[in-house]
């Protein structure tokens, strides 16, 4: 389970939530994130409800497996496409704010 | 106070496939930036991923060969996280269902063999590669959806040498196994490093240090050795090792705390909708497990028993695939299995390791060196006049009869043209020959020696030796 989820859904920690998905949130909007997410997740609970001691967890909402291809190589895109759209950039690569590490 | 090390590695390998794991693009290195791309590895909304079979054979292969348990059911989840050497903001990984569980690699370090316990091996993409300029960084989307194999040992590992022995021996398994080309140069094997010292006796592990993106393995037996040390030292004068994760200076010889990223292990799985799981069957596994390809103690057994040659040539000849593999090129096309093991062995290794080249790289072709003893057999050429020729293979490469004939290096056996060059050595030197005949067996070394002095090398030993001795015996 997610960490910025507890076991209650009175408890998700909207902050840290918003932190992970790089959102910049005001006070006004944490709180009204803080109570819409609630009662999503409280919806969502009503699912705890049904027995599924008899179901087999799936990994995926359709009975389907292996679909594969031939490991065949194929051209894939012109450079100049695919650079095309870029804000900036610099011998054919895109630019992005320098990597600090 | 003693402390011990326990290491734990993660190992990523890109895997021998024509084409990338989701993609069509090919699965090459080496191109100009943003060349070989798609809709799906620069991750483009909607471009749907597609799995490459061959990718999943060569991972269960790799765990078969690494005694895992393969995993019939395995199924892709999304790895979540921000930077840019992915488009998605996720990375198509396995998390709680991987191809492969447990499993081993057996080392031997200084004269001691043992197991390093596997934990797991799953499959994942590579990500793209970052160039860094002055004021901002570039992004090469080549490297994105190469098929990347994760290996995890358990923190089995106490010791720099350790490491270095098991990344050697897990190289030579996918070397030989042909999952991987493990060419450390091309960033084919990548490691992270997880240390952490603690007393000896004590039960819990000490707090560990994480060190990422390690490209050689000599750079993983320094970096060990330096943060052992420096997680000792930290332990002794009473401080506290920080968990975080730190990068390796090859340059200054040490590693350095990076910014320590808050929640930066946080990647919020969930399965992947747009892949469906992989489910195989034990018939699928056992028919893979029977095309796997020789593996080095093997090959070892058959180079003795198939060419005759003694069992320490062989384990230095099987040592590295890619120079077995030269071995067998050599040994078929001349014939004479024991010849090509000593020139294998001996000058091409030599000169390998001088230029610090890997075989096929050189100019040096099988065929050539093939031909060069079979030069030697017929006795065109004497070893001095070989060991010449050799130098041109391998520096420039070539034919060598044409190099003989160009340097005029064919070995003299006629008898009538060697007469004329003992008759003058035997004139010169008097005392050798009074010294010869006195008992003294070794002086027709020295007459020899002059011998091939005069004929600039070429004279042929034996020829040579046979008419000495005729001229001096009789």
């Amino acid at each position: 389970m997610a960490s910025g989820f507890s076991e209650h859904a009175d408890q998700i920690d909207v902050g840290y939530v918003a932190h992970l998905a790089r959102l910049q949130l005001s006070e006004e909007e944490r709180a009204a994130m803080q109570a819409q997410l609630e009662q999503i997740l409280a919806y969502v609970d009503q699912l705890k409800e049904v027995d599924v001691s008899d179901v087999t967890p799936t990994a995926h909402a359709v009975p389907v497996a292996n679909v594969l291809r031939p490991d065949e190589a194929r051209p894939g895109l012109d450079t100049a496409d695919v650079m095309r759209n870029a804000p900036r950039q610099r011998d054919d690569q895109f630019l992005v704010p320098k990597i600090v590490e | 106070m003693e402390f011990e090390a326990i290491i734990g590695l993660e190992i990523h390998v890109q895997l021998k496939t024509c084409s990338k794991m989701f993609c069509g693009c090919a699965n090459v290195t080496g191109r100009a930036p943003n060349t070989v791309v798609c809709p799906v590895c620069l991750g483009y909304p909607g471009a749907l991923p597609v799995m490459n079979a061959e990718a999943v054979r060569l991972t269960v292969q790799a765990g078969l060969l690494l005694n895992c348990r393969i995993n019939l059911f395995s199924k892709w989840d999304r790895k979540n996280y921000f930077y840019p050497d992915q488009a998605k903001n996720y990375q198509i990984s396995q998390y709680d269902q991987p191809l492969c569980l447990g499993g081993s690699v057996g080392i031997s370090v200084d004269g001691t063999e043992r197991e390093v316990r596997l934990t797991r091996i799953h499959l994942e993409e590579d990500v793209a590669k970052n160039i860094h300029f002055e004021s901002s960084s570039g992004v090469d989307f080549n490297r994105a959806g190469t098929p990347l194999m994760e290996i995890v040992t358990e923190p089995d590992l106490h010791s720099a040498d350790e490491a270095y022995a098991f990344l050697q021996a897990l190289k030579q398994i996918l070397a030989y196994g042909e999952i991987s080309d493990c060419n450390l140069e091309e960033g084919n094997v990548r490691c992270d490093i997880n240390c952490s010292v603690r007393p000896v006796g004590q039960r819990e592990l000490g707090v560990k240090t994480e060190i990422k993106n390690m490209n050689s393995f000599k750079g993983v037996h320094r970096a060990l050795s330096y943060e052992i040390e420096r997680q000792k030292r930290v332990l002794s004068g009473g401080g506290t090792i920080v968990q975080e994760t730190r990068r390796w200076d090859d340059v200054a010889g040490m590693t350095q705390s990076m910014r320590s990223k808050e929640y930066a292990h946080d990647y919020r799985y969930f399965p992947e909708p747009d892949l469906v799981p992989v489910e195989l069957t034990e018939a699928q596994v056992e028919s893979w497990g029977a095309t796997l390809p020789e593996l080095p103690a093997a090959r070892r057994r058959r180079f003795v028993e198939a060419y005759g040659l003694p069992d320490y040539d062989a384990g230095v000849l099987v040592a590295e695939k890619r120079i077995a593999d030269f071995y067998e090129e050599v040994a078929q096309a001349c014939g004479n299995y024991k010849a090509a093991s000593n020139w294998v062995m001996g000058e091409t290794m030599r000169a390998l390791s001088e230029a610090n080249m890997e075989v096929d790289a050189s100019p040096l072709r099988a065929e050539a060196l093939a031909g060069l003893i079979q030069l030697v057999d017929q006795k065109t050429l004497n070893m001095p006049a070989a060991k010449e020729v050799f130098q041109v293979l391998f520096t420039e490469g070539g034919e060598p009869k044409a190099i003989v004939e160009a340097r005029g290096l064919a070995q003299v056996s006629d008898s009538g043209e060697l007469e004329g060059f003992v008759e003058q050595v035997l004139e010169a030197h008097p005392q050798s020959v009074e010294a010869y005949r006195g008992g003294k067996a070794n002086a027709i070394q020295h007459l020899m020696g002059q011998v091939m002095r005069l004929s600039r090398g070429k004279a042929n030993p034996q020829v040579v030796l046979d008419l000495l001795r005729s001229r001096l015996d009789g």
